[in-house]
Formats: C-alpha cells, structure tokens, sequence
C-alpha cells in the first residue's frame, strides 16, 4: 500500500488522498468481519499464525488476536479512514504523510496483533518513527521540541521494556506470549519467582506508563497532542495511548502476575501503588484540565484523567474492574478521537484554541455545538453515553478493593463534569463574540468523520454487552482476583 | 565458499577457513563500496588519484590477512600494512591543511600503538615462547604459565589493538582523523579498518585467549568495563559536536562499544557471541556505508560538512534524504532496520553471556545515541532550507528557533534544488537501504552464512 502511494507522483494530490481513504477502508472491512466472524466463546486465541522467523532466539512470527486484541484491532481500523478524512486538508507533502500515516497504522495493528514478545516489541517501537516525523513536520509551532520529547521519552521507556524483555527471555527461554504466560504461572518455573517479576513487572511498567501516560510520566502528552495536526492528535489519544494499556493488561496484567500482585493487593508498602497511580492520574489529570485556557491541552489532560480510570480498574483485578478497564479503552479512543475532531473543526475556522477567545459559537454553528455536546456529555460520563459504562464498571471493580481511593476518585468526576461545562459555556453559549460573525458551519466531510463515532457512543452508552461481549471470555481467563 | 575444507598455508601462519573466507568477502565488498563514493569525489578534490586506489588495495589485502592470520607477528604485519596505507590516505587532501593535520596525528599516534603492540608481542613470545595462536592457547591452559611479562603483553596487546578499534581511552585520534580525511577515506577508516581490527581481535580472542577458561575471564571483565566506557564517552561526546564527520567519528566509537561488548562475553562454549558479532559488523559496515553515501552526495553538491548545512534536504535532494534518514535510524537501533536486528541480537548475546548489566548500559547508550541522530535528521527534515545566499545569520536564526511564522517570505522564494547524486552513488545508496531493511526484517540467510564463518574460529558453533 505504501508502494502504491510512491507510484503517484508528488503533483496527483487529490489522487494520493483518495487512493489512501480507500487502502484504509481494506482493514476497516476485515475488522468488520472479525467482527462477525469472531467466536465469542472462546477464550483462546483466534485466527492465529505463526512462522519461525529468527532461529537462534527461537522467535517466531507468531499474530493471533483474542478479546482484548479484536476490541483495539477494530477501534484502530475504524479511525484509520476517519483519520484519513480529516488530513484532506494537509496542504504540504500530503504524499509523505499519507505514507507515513499508513506505516502508522501497519505497526498498531500489528502490536494488538503480536503474539511473540520480540514482534511485539517491534511493533510498539514501529509506531515511534511515523511519529516523530508527523509531529515534527505537519505540526504546530513547537513542533520540533513536542516530536523530540515524544520520541525521547517514549523510546527510554521502551528501553527499560527491553532489558526487562531480555530478562523475561533469560528465564523463560522462549519468546512466545501464551507460553510465557502458561510458564509464567507454573509454580516452581523460574519465571514464576516473585521477586523476579516483581523487577521484570517495574521494568515493563514503567515502558507502558511512559506510553498511557501515568503521572509522573505523562509530560510529554499535552505538548504532543497540542503541536500534532488533528488527526494526528486522534490517532495518538485514540490508539497510541491504549497501546499502553493494552501491554499493561497483556504482559503486567496476564503474565507477571506476581509482580502485579506485589503492587495490587493493597498490603504492604507497595500494595496499593497502581490503584493510587490511577487516582492520581483521575484527579491531578482533571484538575490541570479544568486550568487550561487552550482547548486542545484541555482535552490531552482529560485524557490523562480517563486513562486513570483504566488503571484503577485494572489495579482492581476483578471481573468488573477488567471489563470496565478495557470497555473504557475503547470507549475512551472513539469519545476523544470526536473530541480532538471537534477541536480541529473550530480550528480550522479560527486558528487558534483560545477557549476564552471564543463566545457564543452556539448561534453560529449549531450543528457543531450539537455534536460537541454530545462528545462532552459522553467524555463527562453521563449515564446513557458510553464513557458512562466503562468509569462505571471500574469503580465498581475498585470499590471492593481500594475503598477510600475509590470514593475520592469519583472527585474526579466532578471535575469532569466542571471543565467540560464550563467550556461548553464559554465557548459555545452567550454572547457571539463579534469576530466570528461570519464562522461557517461545520461541513459534510467533518460530519462524516464524526457520525461514526458518534453513534458508537450512544450505542455503547445503551447496549454495551456489544462490546463486552468481544472480550468477556479473554477476561475471565486473566489470573483475576476476586 | 569451500566448506568444511581448512586449509593452512605457510606453516600455520595463514588459515584458508570460513572466518578467513567470509571476510575477505566482506572486505572486498566494502573495498566496492568505498570505490562507488570516491568515483565522483575523487575526480573533483584529489590529485594522484591512481596511487589512492592503489594505495586501497594494498590496504584491502592487508585487512585480507589480518583476518586469516593465525600467527601474532603475521597479523602485525598485515596490521602495519593497513596501517600504513591508511596513514597515507589520510592525508590524501594535500592542499588542505586538515587533511595533513590529521595524517601527521594518526600517524604519530599509529606509530605509537603499533609500538607498544609489538613491545606487547615480545612480552607474550618471551613469557610462553610461542607467537602461534595454537601455541598460546595450550600455553596459556597449563597452569605452570603465571608470568607476570604475559600478563604485561597481553595488556599491551590489548592496549594496541584498543588504538586501532579507537575504544576510549584510546579513541583520540579518531575524531581528529575523520574530520580532515577525505570523505571516502573517512568512510573507510569508519568502515573497513574497524572491521579488521575486530576480525583479527575475534580471532585472536577466540583462538588463543578464550580456550584458556578461567584465566579468560579475567580478561572478559576488562574487556567488559573497555567496552561500557568506549560507549558512554562516544555516544555523551557525540552529542555536543556539530561537524557531521566528527559526529560519525564519536558514532562509531559508540559502535565499537557496543561490539567489544560481544567480544567479552566470548567463549569456547558460548559462541552465539561470536555470530552476533560478525553480524553486527557486517550491518555496522552497510549502514555506515549508506550514511556515508549520502553525506558525500551532499559534499559533492555543496561541499559543506555541518550538521547546521543540511538544513532543508529533503526538498533539495530527496532521495539523499531519506536514505540519510534510513541510515540514521538504523544505526540507532529502531525496529524493522538492520539495526535493530544486530543490536539486538548482540544485546541479548551479551546477557545470555552473563553480563546483563553491560547489556543495560548498551541499551541506553542507544537511547542517547538517538538524540544526536535525530538532530541531523531534524536538520534534514524539519528545518527550512537557507536560501543559496543565505549567512550565518540565517543559518542561526533557523538553527535557534525553526519558527514558522518568523520567516514568511522564505515559503515564496524557489527551493534551491541540489543536482541528484550521480549513479554510482544512487546505485550503492539504493542496495544499501534495501539491505538494511530486508536483513531487519529477514536476517536467517546471512546468519546461516555468518554460523559458517564462526563456526570455523569457535568449534562449538
């Protein structure tokens, strides 16, 4: 597909963006009869396959997907071609960012894919590169600083998540994930030793943390997100982020469960560290939302704030808190890829992200407003809505295990509810602030990117078994504690 | 390739085996490569241009029989031969004074090495009576050789050969040789000189030393601390330079780094190393031969050698940009590059070996090596081009700020194109990119290969 994009020639613009809208699409219409065609019974892994590949470290080309995999696989095809639409407006080198956006997509399907730790860890660096050039070339005036920070800070936790990969390997011998895992609860096995996983568990985390972001790790997000191109920021909030989440479930969650015991089970000194990283994330991430005058920073920190219901959830252990983990993944990538939408649209009209610059845009552009109502009613978790189900669930989950973390974070919710009000009211309510007499409505291609998502949103929000459906037998062979 | 069939010649002093063959292969293939970048540069900037590429040869068959020597003094002389040429070659810029400058400081510190390497030599050929790496390798298993003169030679010959392969703190000669040598014969001391250095170092290591078990260990730890050093001052130093020839000089001592720690964890039971050497060589020679290709399409167009200069190349000459690009990740070690394969595949050798904490250091010593990498490639790529008469004072206006909204009327002026890089050059940039990426993605037929050619230093392949 990349090659198809060198063969037009650099002047056929139009031609590159709807030859890559439609090479998009080709994932989309296999996600879908993933979709279909998926057992929801099995437990196991599904459409697996797996070819020697480097012979002396025994690694293989090994991709399968379950549960966990086909949720994130089909989030990642259903926002390629949204992302694609919204680039139509790249003027710049639109050949290049197509080609690199492709390669973006080829590494994030292939890490939810990976069944091999060392693809794995291909995949997950794969991602990085496209990046970097996105940002750093399409980006805002920072660009430069916000794509080498992203770059650097994710690679020094993708470092740490190799030597503790090599150690995994070490012990175990094989590179393969469902091995690992099997070896990994066989009691007596090397692999098993609490105190080495603990270590392998601090070296894979903080990789992952770097990457969803938890605090104190979360820096480089709001600079990235702010100095991306819009649809750059949605791929990145909507897929890159749950490329942590997804490895903290996999590898931390699935296959040190040890180490994730040491930090989880709310003894000892460390007992509690995930479930308070999570309330940090929830509070401190909301309460930075709620001072951001720049839209777009408003919604990176709301992004740090939702990750942290992932976390807490995950820290849970449960069967409530799992669900509620990975159903907010997927519902987190489609509120915040409409949210990031959104921002670009007004944008796009006004060129900048003032929120007190703006002023009752409602008037103007009532369609728009309608839709970012929506996005900021489901992001705040009202009930009916999507993102309502998924912080439901891992508080639930949580509740039993970390009671007082619990009932502060809802806080955080609160908060939620306060910035996103708040901005609904200054931007979109009151007086139209005469600079934007003439602001034009949003537009048929905008809408298009966002009625997708929009409706997935209410769906979710009234008929989640959809989606839990998908990954509640994956969930159920996780070492959960009830 | 003749396999299984070893051969030796002159008494025992040269060996016709796997090792030897597969690397005067590489050898030969590297002499290829150097050729394709001196073509167009030699015809614009030397003079006596016949006697440089006879002067490469002679420096090809020297790297030829350091890696078939089996004998400490052969493999002195092929070593001197090398040297010598190179000394030479070095200074093959006559009219600039940068070029002489850094021959007489290579030569005058290659002499120096070369001394105390021979001095080295004595020491052992006094202490065990044997300058064959048979010999020393039974000399050195019989407990009754606990001789203070041969640990002094072999110090010094590790001190020698740490000159050659510029390992810190050994490594100050380098920067200032790359930067004035020509850009080939910078290329080439990057390239080839390492390379046989290390096959003669592996040879030597794995033939003479290793066999000799816990005394070998010993040394495995100095090797090990050499190596954690080479890399974290080359890959820290790196970071602070701004000519684009020094930056590849501290580069490679990073390199170098990174494959003395493979030849630490050496062993007659462990040769995993070995390969993951050899291959990590080989990938180290084509990736630096592609960067090398690009930055002389560049100088050929320009004749400019900062990192600053390169601002805006990929409108001016695309293709030299992202084969740069390519390059650049590569020897970083980011996944579906050869680099990351060999980096790899060394890292997991070295902590297989017993020595994760090397491992570690090495892994980080990459992250820090991306930094100055991405530098040059944020010159390339995200830095506007400097208009043809453009100052230092635009070149620093970009260089501080990259602002978008400062310079609006540099959108309007024509991208001064750079003429395309000649067919040689294109042709060498071209195998060499689709060599990094198919051995990053697809190495098992140049390992099988590589298992060959180890399995003849190292029995136990």
């Amino acid at each position: 597909m990349l090659l198809v994009l060198f063969a037009i020639r650099r002047e056929q613009e139009e031609l590159a963006k709807r030859v890559t809208f439609i090479v998009t699409l080709i994932p989309l219409l296999i996600a879908v009869f993933l979709f279909i065609n998926y057992d929801r019974s099995d437990s196991g892994h599904q459409f697996e396959e797996n070819m020697m590949w480097i012979k002396a470290f025994n690694i293989h080309y090994h991709v399968g997907i379950d549960g966990l995999s086909v949720t994130l696989v089909l989030l990642t095809a259903l926002l390629g071609p949204i992302c694609v639409l919204a680039s139509w407006k790249i003027e710049k080198g639109i050949k290049a960012y197509l080609a690199l956006f492709l390669l973006l997509e080829t590494g994030m399907i292939g890490f939810f894919c990976a069944l091999d730790m060392f693809l794995f860890y291909v995949f997950f660096e794969l991602t990085l590169l496209p990046m970097y050039f996105l940002i750093g070339v399409w980006g805002g005036p920072r660009r430069e600083y916000a794509a080498i920070k992203f770059f650097l800070y994710t690679l020094f936790g993708s470092v740490l998540m190799l030597i503790a990969m090599i150690a995994v390997y070490l012990k175990g011998d094989t590179f393969d994930i469902p091995t690992l895992i099997e070896l990994a609860k066989t009691p007596g096995h090397a692999l098993a030793e609490r105190t080495f996983q603990i270590w392998a568990f601090l070296g894979f985390f903080i990789g992952f943390a770097v990457k969803v972001p938890i605090f104190p790790f979360h820096t480089w997000l709001p600079d990235a997100h702010v100095e991306a191109p819009t649809a750059i920021s949605v791929i990145l909030a909507g897929i890159l982020l749950k490329m942590g989440t997804y490895g903290l479930v996999r590898v931390n969650f699935a296959m040190l469960p040890e180490g994730m015991d040491f930090f989880c089970n709310g003894e000892g000194r460390w007992g509690n560290s995930l479930a308070i990283l999570g309330f940090i994330n929830i509070v401190y991430g909301s309460l930075c939302a709620l001072a951001q005058t720049d839209f777009k920073k408003l919604v990176a920190y709301s992004s740090i704030g939702h990750m942290g219901f992932v976390l807490i959830g995950l820290a849970a252990r449960n069967e409530s808190g799992l669900t509620g983990a990975i159903l907010q993944m997927f519902n987190h990538g489609v509120i915040s890829a409409m949210l990031f939408l959104l921002v670009g649209v007004v944008y796009d009209r006004a060129h900048h992200r003032e929120i007190n610059g703006f002023g009752g845009l409602g008037s103007k552009m009532p369609i728009y407003t309608g839709i970012t109502t929506l996005a900021f009613m489901a992001s705040l978790g009202l009930p009916g809505l999507s993102g309502f189900v998924g912080e439901a669930l891992s508080l639930l989950g949580a509740y039993s295990k970390f009671k007082v973390l619990t009932i502060l974070s809802t806080a955080g919710i609160v908060i939620g509810a306060a910035y996103f009000l708040w901005t609904l009211q200054r931007v979109f309510l009151g007086e139209l602030n005469p600079k934007y007499e003439a602001i034009t409505e949003i537009n048929g291609r905008e809408i298009a990117t966002l009625v997708p998502l929009g409706i997935l949103t209410i769906v979710l929000g009234i008929w989640p078994s959809i989606a839990i459906d998908m990954f509640r037998e994956a969930v159920s062979i996780l070492p959960l504690v009830q | 390739m003749l396999p299984g069939r070893n051969v030796e010649l002159y008494g025992g002093l040269l060996a016709v085996d796997g090792f030897g063959l597969f690397f005067k292969v590489f050898f030969l293939a590297i002499g290829i490569g150097i050729i394709a970048i001196a073509l167009e540069y030699g015809k614009a900037r030397l003079q006596h241009r016949g006697e440089f590429y006879g002067l490469l040869l002679f420096s090809i068959l020297g790297m030829n029989l350091m890696a078939m020597s089996r004998e400490l003094l052969t493999a002195y002389i092929a070593l001197e031969l090398l040297s010598f040429s190179l000394y030479v070659l070095v200074a093959y810029g006559l009219r600039e004074a940068r070029s002489n400058e850094a021959g007489i400081k290579y030569i005058i510190i290659g002499a120096l090495s070369s001394a105390v390497m021979l001095y080295g030599l004595s020491n052992i050929y006094a202490a065990l009576g044997t300058t064959y790496f048979s010999g020393i390798a039974a000399a050195l298993s019989s407990p009754a050789t606990d001789n203070p003169v041969l640990w002094v030679g072999l110090a010094l010959l590790i001190v020698g050969l740490g000159f050659k392969l510029s390992a810190v703190p050994f490594h100050m000669w380098a920067p200032d040789a790359y930067e004035g040598a020509p850009l080939p014969v910078t290329a080439y001391l990057a390239i080839g000189s390492k390379a046989a250095a290390f096959a003669l170092t592996l040879r030597l290591l794995a033939e003479a030393v290793a066999p000799a078990g816990d005394r070998w260990a010993d040394w495995q730890l100095v090797i090990a601390v050499l190596s954690a050093v080479t890399m974290l001052v080359g890959n820290l130093v790196a970071l602070a330079q701004s000519n684009l020839k020094r930056l590849m000089a501290y580069s490679s001592i990073g390199h170098v780094g990174y494959t003395l720690a493979g030849i630490a964890v050496l062993g007659d039971d462990f040769a995993l190393a070995a390969k993951a050497v050899i291959f990590y060589l080989v990938v180290y020679a084509i990736t630096n031969l592609i960067v090398f290709a690009g930055l002389a399409s560049y100088y050929n167009s320009t004749g400019k050698d900062n990192i600053a200069d390169l601002a805006g190349l990929a409108d001016r000459q695309p293709f030299t940009a992202a084969v740069l690009a390519i390059g650049l990740f590569s020897l970083a070690g980011l996944p579906i590059f050869a680099g990351f394969t060999a980096k790899f595949y060394l890292f997991a050798a070295v902590a297989d070996g017993g020595f994760l904490w090397l491992a570690g250091v090495a892994i980080f010593s990459s992250l820090v090596s991306l930094y100055y990498y991405l530098q040059v490639l944020r010159q390339i790529y995200i830095e506007p081009a400097a208009p043809e008469s453009g100052t230092e004072g635009d070149a620093a206006a970009e260089h501080g700020g990259g602002h978008h909204d400062a310079e609006p009327e540099q959108d309007s002026l024509p991208v001064p194109m750079l003429p395309r890089p000649s067919i040689t050059l294109s042709a060498t940039m071209g195998v060499g990119v689709l060599a990094v990426i198919w051995l990053g993605i697809y190495p098992a037929p140049l390992l099988a290969v590589i298992e060959f050619a180890s399995s003849a230093i190292l029995p136990m392949g």
